[in-house]
C-alpha cells in the first residue's frame, strides 16, 4: 500500500489531519455549541447573571465578598466562606494548605476568633464551612448552619427583627439535588439581594 | 453524614453505568469492526491522504501514532507561541517557551497537567483550537491503541492490526464528538457557560466591583471529561462553579469520565467473541474502584489532621455544594481514570485521603483508567496474572487462545516497569541534585515537611501516569518541572504504547491454541480475584517505600 510507505508519509498525513481536526473540533464544534447555548439557554450560557433593578450585580454561581475595601467583614451582609482567591472572578484558587500546615492552623484560629467576636457565638459552634476556604475560592454558597449563625448579627446591624431575617434564610435554603446529591446550601448573593430589598 | 446518602449517590452512578455500558460497548465494537466508511469519512481520508483499506503492521501503526502526536505537539506549541496575534486572546501575550512545551506535551499525551493558571495565561483561541482539539484526538489515539491490542487477541496468523488513521477517525468522530455535543448542551442547562464575553466587571451590592468570567467552557468541559483529559478551563478546574455548578452536574461529569472506560471491556469482550471475558475485566476494575472509593471517603469523613480537626471537618478546599461525599467520588473517579480533573483540592485532603488519590494513579490507572489506556493497561496485568498462574501450575500460559511466550511476557513486564521507573527517578532527581533540590524546596514546594515531599511525588506520579491532577500548591512553572514533567509525560505515554503495539503485533501473528481442560479459565470470579491481587501486589511492592516517606508518615504521625 502506498499509504504506508516512506518515512515522511505519516507526517504529511498528520499535518493535514491536524488542520482538518482543528477546523472541525477546534472551531466548528465550539461555535456550534455557542450557537445552541446562546439561542436555547442564554441565561445559563452567559453566566446566570443576577440583576437588581435591571443592573447586573454578579452571577448566582460566582461567590462574592461582602467586605469593606480593607477586607473587613461588613456586619450588615451575610458573609461568604473564606476565600484563597479573595473572590476575584479573574483568578480562581484554592489555598492548597495541607492539614498539618502551620499557616493553615493559624488562619483557622484567626477566623474562629473573628467570627466568635463578630457573631457572638462559641468557637465550637462555628460551622466548618465558615472556617475553611473552598476549592474554587469562588464558592457561591454557605451551609444553612452558617447562614442561621449569622442571623443575629445581620438583624442587629440592620435594625431588623431576627425572626424576619430567619424567615428570609428559610426561603433561601436549597436542599440536596434530588434529595441526596451534594449538600444543602444557601446562595449568599441571592440571599443578600433579598436582604437589601427587605430593608428598603 | 448519613450513610444512605453515600449509597444512594453510588447506586445512581452504578445504575447509569450499568445501563449504558452494554449499548455503548457494543456500539464501539461495531464502530471498530465495520468495514464501511461513512461518506464524510471518505472525504476526510481523501483530503489527508489515507487509504482506509490499508492494513498496517504494528510498526506502521506505531509510526502513525508517533507522527500524529509529534505534529500535535508542534501545533499546540505554535498556537501558544503565537497567542499575541490570535483573535480572542483577551490581550494575553505569547506563552513562554518552557511552559508552551510542557502544555503542548501535556495535552497531546492526554495528561492535561497544567503548570499554568488558565485565566491569566490562555486565551480562548488557544483553549478551543489548541487544547480542546487534543482533548478529542489524544483520547482517540488512546482508544485506537486499545483497539489494536484487542485485534491482537481476536485475529490470527496475520501481520496487521488495522489502520491507525481509520481507528483514530472513528473513535474521534463517531464516538467522542456526538457524545460531546450532547453533553455540552446538558452542561449548559446546568449552568456551565458558553460565551466569548471575556471578564465582565459589575458593581456589587456593597459598591465594590465583582468579576464574572466568560469563555467557551461547556464545549471544553464535555470533552475534558469524556476523553478523560482533565485540563480545566479555569485554574481550579471542576471546583469552579462555571465548570461544575451543581451536585447533579458533578454526578454527570463523573458519569462522563467513566462512560467510555467502563464500556470498553464490553467492546473487548464483543470483539474477542466472548463477552464474559470483558465482564471479568470490568469486574476487576469495578472492585478496585469501590475499595479505593470507600477508603478515600472514610479518611475524609474521619478527618484526621491538626488543622482539619481544629476546623471541625475536612472541608478545606471543598465546595459547599459538594461536601465530602460528592468530592471523594469525583476525586476517586478522576485519579483512577486518567482524567486528573478536580472538584476539590487534593493537596488539602487529609494525609491518608490524599494518599489514596496518589495510590489510584500508582495502580496504573486501570480501574477503569483512561479511555483506551485503562483497558490496555488492565489487559497487560491480565497477561501477567495468567503468567503467574501458569507458573504456579507449571503450564505454558495462554490468554484468549494466544500463547504467552517469552516475548509476550517480556513486553508486558517492560510495560509494568516503565511508569514506576519514570515516577521514581523523576522524584529522586528532584531531591538528589543539590541545585535542583534548592529550587524545588525554595520555589516549588508550598506545604513544608512531609507534605511538600508528597507534592513532588504526586507531580511525577501524575505526569508519568498521564493523569494531570496535582497537589496544586506546588509551583510547577519552573524550568525544572516544566522540563522534567514534560519528559515524564512523553515517556509515560509513548513507551507503554510501544510495548502494547509490539505485543499486539506478536499476538496477532499467532494462530489460536484450542481450549483444553488445563486452560486457566479467565472469565470466572477466581480469575477476577487473582487479577485484583496481582494489581495490588505489584503496586504495593513498587510504591510502598516512597509512600512511607510522604503521606503515610504524615498520616500516621
Amino acid at each position: 500500500m502506498a499509504t504506508n510507505r516512506g518515512f515522511a508519509r505519516p507526517y504529511w498525513v498528520a499535518i493535514r489531519y491536524m488542520i482538518v481536526a482543528t477546523v472541525v473540533l477546534g472551531i466548528a464544534y465550539p461555535v456550534a455549541i455557542l450557537g445552541i447555548g446562546q439561542l436555547a439557554l442564554p441565561a445559563q450560557a452567559n453566566g446566570s447573571v443576577v440583576t437588581v433593578d435591571g443592573e447586573p450585580v454578579g452571577s448566582s454561581l460566582i461567590g462574592q465578598s461582602f467586605t469593606d475595601d480593607d477586607g473587613n467583614a461588613l456586619p450588615e451582609w451575610f458573609q461568604s466562606r473564606p476565600s484563597a482567591a479573595g473572590y476575584d472572578g479573574g483568578a480562581s484558587a484554592g489555598s492548597n494548605y495541607g492539614p498539618e500546615n502551620e499557616d493553615f492552623i493559624a488562619e483557622i484560629q484567626a477566623r474562629q476568633a473573628a467570627i466568635a467576636d463578630s457573631d457572638g457565638v462559641a468557637v465550637g459552634d462555628i460551622p466548618v464551612d465558615a472556617l475553611t476556604t473552598s476549592g474554587s475560592g469562588l464558592d457561591p454558597h454557605i451551609s444553612p448552619e452558617y447562614a442561621y449563625e449569622q442571623v443575629a448579627r445581620v438583624a442587629d446591624a440592620r435594625g431588623l427583627d431576627e425572626s424576619e431575617v430567619t424567615g428570609l434564610v428559610d426561603a433561601f435554603v436549597q436542599g440536596r439535588d434530588l434529595g441526596y446529591l451534594g449538600e444543602p446550601t444557601v446562595n449568599v448573593l441571592q440571599l443578600n439581594v433579598a436582604l437589601a430589598q427587605l430593608g428598603s | 453524614m448519613e450513610a444512605w446518602l453515600l449509597v444512594a449517590q453510588l447506586a445512581t452512578l452504578a445504575i447509569i453505568l450499568a445501563v449504558i455500558h452494554r449499548p455503548l460497548g457494543d456500539y464501539m465494537a461495531w464502530t471498530f469492526t465495520s468495514a464501511k466508511d461513512l461518506k464524510v469519512e471518505r472525504g476526510l481520508y481523501r483530503v489527508v491522504g489515507v487509504d482506509s483499506a490499508g492494513e498496517q503492521t504494528w510498526g506502521a501503526y506505531l509510526r502513525g501514532v508517533l507522527a500524529f502526536s509529534l505534529i500535535g505537539v508542534l501545533f499546540v506549541y505554535a498556537l501558544q507561541r503565537l497567542q499575541a496575534v490570535l483573535p480572542y486572546s483577551l490581550g494575553l501575550p505569547a506563552v513562554p517557551e518552557g511552559l508552551s512545551f510542557n502544555t503542548a506535551v501535556s495535552f497531546v499525551t492526554n495528561t492535561n497537567w497544567q503548570s499554568y493558571s488558565p485565566e491569566v495565561t490562555m486565551g480562548y483561541t488557544v483553549q478551543i483550537a489548541g487544547l480542546a482539539v487534543q482533548n478529542f484526538v489524544s483520547a482517540g489515539v488512546g482508544i485506537a491503541v486499545a483497539v489494536a491490542l484487542i485485534r491482537g487477541f481476536s485475529r490470527r496468523s496475520t501481520g496487521t492490526l488495522g489502520n491507525f488513521w481509520v481507528d483514530l477517525t472513528r473513535a474521534t468522530f463517531r464516538i467522542l464528538l456526538p457524545l460531546a455535543v450532547i453533553s455540552s448542551i446538558v452542561l449548559i442547562a446546568g449552568g456551565v457557560i458558553q460565551n466569548f464575553n471575556g471578564f465582565t466587571e459589575v458593581t456589587s451590592l456593597t459598591g465594590g466591583t465583582a468579576t464574572v468570567p466568560g469563555g467557551p467552557v461547556a464545549s471544553q468541559e464535555a470533552i475534558k471529561m469524556l476523553g478523560t483529559n482533565g485540563g480545566g478551563f479555569f485554574n481550579v478546574n471542576s471546583a469552579h462553579p462555571f465548570e461544575n455548578p451543581t451536585p447533579w452536574t458533578n454526578l454527570f461529569e463523573i458519569v462522563l469520565m467513566l462512560a467510555i472506560p467502563f464500556s470498553l471491556p464490553r467492546t473487548f469482550g464483543k470483539m474477542v467473541g466472548d463477552t464474559r471475558q470483558g465482564f471479568a475485566i470490568l469486574a476487576a476494575m469495578g472492585t478496585l474502584f469501590l475499595v479505593s472509593l470507600a477508603a478515600l471517603t472514610t479518611f475524609e469523613i474521619i478527618g484526621s489532621g491538626t488543622g482539619t480537626q481544629l476546623a471541625g471537618g475536612a472541608m478545606e478546599g471543598k465546595e459547599q455544594r459538594f461536601g465530602i461525599a460528592a468530592s471523594t467520588l469525583f476525586a476517586t473517579t478522576s485519579t483512577i481514570t486518567s482524567t486528573g480533573a478536580v472538584n476539590s483540592m487534593h493537596d488539602s485532603f487529609t494525609s491518608l485521603g490524599g494518599m489514596m488519590t496518589l495510590f489510584n494513579m500508582m495502580l496504573g490507572e486501570i480501574a477503569p483508567g483512561g479511555v483506551g489506556s485503562g483497558l490496555y493497561g488492565m489487559l497487560i496485568i491480565a497477561i501477567i496474572t495468567v503468567f503467574i498462574a501458569g507458573l504456579l501450575v507449571g503450564r505454558t500460559p495462554e490468554y484468549l487462545g494466544k500463547k504467552l511466550g517469552p516475548r509476550e511476557i517480556k513486553l508486558a513486564s517492560l510495560y509494568i516497569l516503565a511508569t514506576p521507573t519514570i515516577v521514581l527517578v523523576g522524584t529522586a532527581l528532584s531531591f538528589a541534585i543539590p541545585a535542583i533540590r534548592e529550587d524545588v524546596e525554595g520555589t516549588s514546594i508550598w506545604n513544608p515537611g512531609l507534605h511538600g515531599f508528597t507534592e513532588v511525588l504526586y507531580a511525577f506520579t501524575s505526569a508519568g501516569n498521564n493523569n494531570g491532577s496535582a497537589f496544586a500548591g506546588i509551583t510547577a512553572n519552573t524550568p525544572w518541572f516544566n522540563t522534567a514533567l514534560g519528559v515524564a509525560m512523553l515517556l509515560g505515554r509513548f513507551i507503554p504504547i510501544v510495548f502494547v503495539l509490539a505485543l499486539a503485533g506478536s499476538l496477532a501473528a499467532q494462530s489460536k491454541v484450542p481450549v483444553t481442560a488445563g486452560t486457566l479459565p479467565t472469565h470466572r470470579p477466581q480469575f477476577v480475584g487473582l487479577l485484583v491481587g496481582v494489581v495490588l501486589i505489584v503496586v504495593a511492592l513498587t510504591y510502598f517505600p516512597v509512600l512511607a516517606l510522604g503521606p503515610l508518615a504524615e498520616g500516621l504521625q
